[in-house]
């Protein structure tokens, strides 16, 4: 079997053992890389040269005796939303066209000091908004399902990249769904840690409460090695949790669910939802029951406004975040002739620089901040949070995790919402509670939509710094729908 | 916006109108890095060597807030009586400005960490309560250089250098409630304000508060309200006032310019004015009746700041002797009168009279050193005292020297001229100089003698009884000995020669 | 009635400083009208008893001390700058403020 099917924990044994060179399996990416990402698109920046050099490093050291991490010399994708000294890094916005930051985000360097080979920077939603990767200022990223449709977002470049095959992990961020999303409609894992779980610190910050890196891997238990991998406290972001990473690992390896008790969030279904997701999904919580779950309905009525709330918290915060984006100091500048005023330059910059949709959200933020609307918008969507956080808490209390779709509908046309700003935000509809209550949460493949045979995705909440049980129910799924379904879900993908 | 240059003569704006004063005073701490980085916060370093990520608001920094700077906020709380809160946050104030990196600073907006407080400070012989309403917590600009045009201010300029060294600098800002009630003392109630919150910084510990270099700045606030109403007029907020002397000035200049306008029938427009330290005069600067919308909101990348009461105790245990309290206590221990005292205050001599009596010299002459030949040389040459080059250490010297006959005051004068000039230490300038006193009874009695010889009318009238013609001999003796000699013992010689007794 | 009018967007774009034109801002207006007429559902369960929270979590007092580390070399703080000057960032005339 060819190096790019194989899962990370399998490379990572490979190598170990001396089957294969680090060098080898870099080189067999790249190869792959080359030969599907002019049709995918997966990928704003290949790093070609320092891969390879990163994969030479980590056999030379492996060759002196050093005793290296589970994942050492296995490659792996970055969105390109996370700072990387050596790579241009652009949050996929023209603003920063070219941009080489002078400093590795935190995920960055846990990366390499993992040793996992960077093979490049992948595409994703300008700024991390969006839900489809369209809004990229370089070009939409394809789903390898069907080159016609979205990836997901705005980690599309990654869910994408690791769907194809051109990485067996990529990482991802995920404000309002942006790992989750993109995992359930490419067929492949996704984990949203909890709030604080990794470090944002080198993360170009779209909405600094809510934005969290995470994993993004063709199973369960991959996702967990690369989730192990990069986080835990970090002295440059106070908001990261200054505790012990949970076991995922363990968890993903042990997948026992028997007495485990499941909720369905009642509110997540019905109108607006599609029936192939709707019958993946009930399919799951079956499976769930048959595994020896207890299932039960449980309503979070809070849930209702999420969607909402985050509209407005998260345009709040970005209005804010990207204010720094002036043309000053780095980055594009516009119109500065000798005569117009730095307010001029700055406002033809951003003007220049920015999307529509970035646009749009800023000037949203800015609204909803502006004295005399305050206390009505962002002051009342952070009540929202509140109460979203004490349903969250009751649920809890009656099982050890939720359920729900991951998203309303499978990958939807490229270019089909992209003039409709609400129908767009809908995709987050089952994602943004955990986001604004700081809960881990997962996606994982339960099968295809019969209307359209694109994949969906089953969403599992666990509490805040419950991570583990994401990883312990998900692979419980996993395993058994790979026994139903005879391989990973990924094996009915059309080969590119 | 049209600036007048009409004013009131302020004797007469006092008849007719009562001002109410404010003042805002910013203070940069003297913390070793900077508020959410680990730059340094060194003074005077090139142009943009102490940034980083954090400070010059790279894409993905985040900022970690300095436990220091924390902490000398809730101290700065303490001193000034303030409630510490015991729970707040830091908020975004967000407005486009290209000195400020992430185009919003990290500030504190309705939850300031210290609240409500007090601070006296002495005018004209009496005690004045200047209520504090908060002090909080935020971050300082960066600083830009105004390139083309003929002023070098930003008005005509093509175009502008930022250097970011001070971006991120911990700023405290103290803010009073208004102050009603001065009356024509206003602007050395300000004076003495900014005087006293200088002086408690320096005694914490927490600032160097330089207003020369910027790391304490003051913003005053003025209004009036005709004799006889209770209503407060529209403010004006008056930036860049960057020394003491300028503070009184401001007020004061303010109150004239306000008075004339509303004598005149018109009416004071809410806006900032900008301080000109040469001419004393204020100029128009944006007007605030529009007011600005700075959406602030929590800042997200900061937890709150929640102090235990323990900490808070703690703290408040280990406040030094404040400034007020030391005074009290030293004007007993000296034995001076309030007057003494006030005027040592004044002139900034209190904690120098007290290091050189602490190394042993009466405070009697402690004082009269600092107070007279030092004050004045300080008030000629334009300095203050502590700026003067010369120690306690030295006086100490000089008075020993004095106490010891070696030295008369004359000559200790011209000692400390020499220390002053920069020709070494008391002992060096003596030497140097040739100042001891002459007690070499055979060398005065020779001088005497020339003196009785070119002066036989003096002498005369002395032999025939005129005592108190022996005063021009001594004269004559001192300046031939270029005031060395020891006037007492050339008296005693002097009758004796003449065969004269008292 | 609608939420938002193109003045106001043209205020808010102002506040932004996003130089758009005449078309944007009726396009904009029109689509954030559907937008704030939407997210405004927030303020029907957001009763006066309920605090606001402004975190995903309830940490609080977390610090580093004051310790300098090093910065960036005036080369890399400058590496990016569309304008240089005296190691300088040179930005265009500043209307208005003296600092």
């Amino acid at each position: 079997m060819s190096l790019t099917r194989k899962t990370a924990a399998e490379l990572g044994a490979l190598m170990a053992s001396g089957e294969v060179s680090a060098v080898e399996v870099a080189q067999a990416h790249l190869d792959r890389i080359a030969e599907v990402d002019s049709r995918v698109h997966a990928f704003l920046h290949v790093a070609a040269d320092s891969a390879l050099e990163q994969a030479r490093s980590v056999d030379a050291r492996r060759a002196a005796g050093e005793e290296l991490g589970p994942l050492a010399g296995v490659p792996i994708a970055h969105k390109d939303v996370f700072t990387t000294k050596d790579m241009p890094t652009t949050a996929g916005s023209k603003i920063l066209e070219g941009y080489r930051p002078p400093y590795d985000a935190t995920v960055t360097t846990r990366l390499r000091e993992a040793g996992l080979v960077i093979l490049g920077k992948t595409n994703l939603d300008e700024f991390a908004m969006g839900s489809s990767t369209e809004n990229s200022a370089y070009g939409p990223t394809h789903n390898p399902w069907d080159l016609g449709r979205i990836p997901g977002g705005s980690s599309g470049g990654s869910s994408a990249a690791v769907a194809s095959y051109q990485a067996p992990l990529s990482t991802g961020t995920d404000t309002g769904g942006s790992i989750r999303q993109p995992a359930a409609v490419t067929g492949i894992v996704g984990m949203k840690p909890t709030y604080g779980g990794s470090s944002r610190y080198g993360l170009i910050a779209f909405a600094s409460s809510l934005d969290t890196p995470g994993p993004f891997a063709r199973n369960v238990l991959d996702a967990a090695l690369l989730h192990e991998a990069f986080s835990g406290h970090d002295v440059m972001d106070t908001t990261s949790i200054h505790s012990e990473v949970p076991p995922v690992v363990e968890a993903a390896r042990q997948g026992d669910i028997a007495g485990l008790r499941v909720g369905v969030v009642k509110e997540f279904g019905g109108e607006g939802y599609q029936p192939g997701v709707l019958a993946r999904f009930h399919e799951a919580v079956d499976l769930l029951e048959s595994l020896g779950a207890k299932v039960v309905e449980v309503s979070c009525s809070s849930f209702s406004y999420a969607l909402p709330a985050y509209y407005l918290i998260a345009p709040s915060e970005c209005s804010s975040n990207l204010a720094r984006f002036d043309g000053m100091r780095y980055g594009l500048r516009v119109g500065d002739d000798g005569t117009r005023s730095a307010e001029e330059v700055m406002a033809l910059t951003r003007a220049a620089g920015f999307g529509p949709e970035v646009k749009r959200r800023i000037m949203l933020g800015t609204y909803a901040l502006s004295s005399g609307y305050y206390d009505a918008y962002y002051g009342s969507a952070q009540k929202v949070r509140t109460l979203i956080a004490r349903d969250f808490e009751a649920a809890f209390h009656q099982v050890d995790v939720l359920v729900s779709p991951t998203t309303p509908t499978t990958a939807f046309p490229i270019g089909e919402r992209a003039d409709d700003p609400m129908a767009m935000y809908l995709a987050d509809l089952c994602t943004i509670p955990a986001n604004l209550a700081g809960n881990a949460a997962i996606s994982v493949p339960c099968g295809l939509a019969d209307e359209d045979g694109l994949p969906v995705g089953l969403q599992i909440m666990a509490p805040v710094l419950g991570d583990d049980r994401c990883y312990r129910v998900g692979a419980a799924v996993e395993k058994a729908f790979e026994d139903r379904w005879g391989g990973p879900l990924l094996k009915e993908a059309p080969s590119l | 916006m049209t600036t007048t240059h009409t004013v009131m003569p302020y004797d007469e704006a006092l008849e007719r109108f009562e001002p109410v004063i404010g003042l805002e005073t910013h203070v940069e701490l003297g913390t070793t890095s900077k508020m959410f980085c680990g730059c340094s916060t060194t003074f005077g370093a090139p142009p943009n060597t102490h940034v980083c990520p954090v400070c010059l608001a790279l894409p993905g920094a985040l900022p970690v807030a300095n436990d220091k700077a924390i902490e000398s906020t809730i101290r700065i709380g303490l001193a000034l009586n303030c409630t510490i809160a015991e729970w707040c946050r830091f908020a975004r104030k967000n407005y486009f400005y290209p000195d400020m990196p992430k185009n919003y600073q990290i500030s504190q907006y309705d939850e300031p960490l210290c609240t409500n407080g007090y601070l006296d400070v002495e005018v004209g012989g009496e005690t004045v309560r200047v209520e504090i309403e908060r002090v909080h917590l935020e971050e300082d600009t960066g600083k830009s250089t105004h390139m083309g045009g003929a002023t070098g201010r930003i008005q005509g300029a093509d175009y502008s250098i930022v250097d970011y060294n001070r971006a991120g600098i911990p700023l405290v800002e103290i803010v009073t409630k208004p102050v009603e009630g001065t009356d024509r003392f206003a602007p050395e109630v300000a004076k003495a304000y900014v005087t006293e919150l200088r002086e408690v910084m320096r005694t914490l510990g927490v600032s160097d508060v330089r207003m020369e270099e910027g790391s304490m700045r003051c913003d005053v606030n003025v209004s009036l309200m005709p004799r006889g109403t209770s209503e407060w007029g529209t403010r004006t907020e008056t930036k860049n006032v960057n020394s003491l002397r300028s503070v009184e000035r401001a007020v004061r200049g303010e109150i004239e310019r306000q008075a004339a306008i509303l004598a005149d029938g018109g009416r004071i427009i809410q806006e900032t004015r900008h301080f000109h330290e040469d001419t004393g005069v204020t100029t128009a600067g944006r007007s605030k009746e529009e007011a600005q919308d700075y959406r602030y909101f929590p800042e997200p990348d900061l937890l709150p700041i929640a102090p235990s009461p323990e900490w808070v105790d703690e703290l408040r245990s280990e406040l030094p002797e404040l400034p007020t309290v030391r005074r009290r206590r030293l004007q007993a221990e000296w034995g001076v009168s309030d007057l003494d005292m006030a005027a040592m205050h004044n002139a900034d001599a209190i904690g120098l009279v007290e290091a050189t009596v602490t190394a042993g010299v009466p405070a009697a002459d402690a004082r009269k050193w600092w107070m007279g030949e030092l004050a004045r040389r300080a008030n000629e040459s334009g300095t203050s005292l502590a700026d003067l080059p010369i120690t306690p250490a030295q006086i100490v010297r000089v008075v020993e020297l004095v106490a010891s006959g070696a030295l008369n005051d004359k000559l200790a004068r011209q000692v400390l001229e020499g220390v002053l000039a920069g020709e070494g230490s008391p002992d060096e300038v003596v030497e140097a100089r040739g100042l001891r006193i002459v007690s070499d009874e055979g060398e005065l009695s020779s001088i005497i003698d020339q003196v009785l010889s070119s002066n036989a009318d003096a002498a005369d009238k002395v032999r025939s009884g005129k005592i108190a013609a022996v005063g021009a001999l001594v004269g004559g003796v001192m300046k031939a000995s270029r005031g060395k000699a020891d006037a007492g013992r050339a008296r005693e010689l002097i009758l004796e020669k003449l065969g004269v007794s008292e | 009635m609608s939420a938002i009018t193109r003045d106001e967007v043209a205020h808010l774009a102002r506040l932004s400083r996003l130089a758009l034109a005449d078309a944007e801002l009726e396009h904009y207006a029109a689509q954030l009208d559907v937008i704030i007429g939407a997210v405004a559902r927030v303020a029907e369960v957001a009763t006066d008893e309920i605090p606001p929270s402004s975190h995903a979590l309830p940490l609080t007092n977390v610090y580093r001390p004051d310790e300098a580390r090093p910065s960036l070399t005036p080369q890399e703080a400058l590496a990016a700058a569309p304008a240089v000057q005296d190691d300088r960032f040179r930005v265009p005339r500043i209307l208005g403020e003296e600092a």
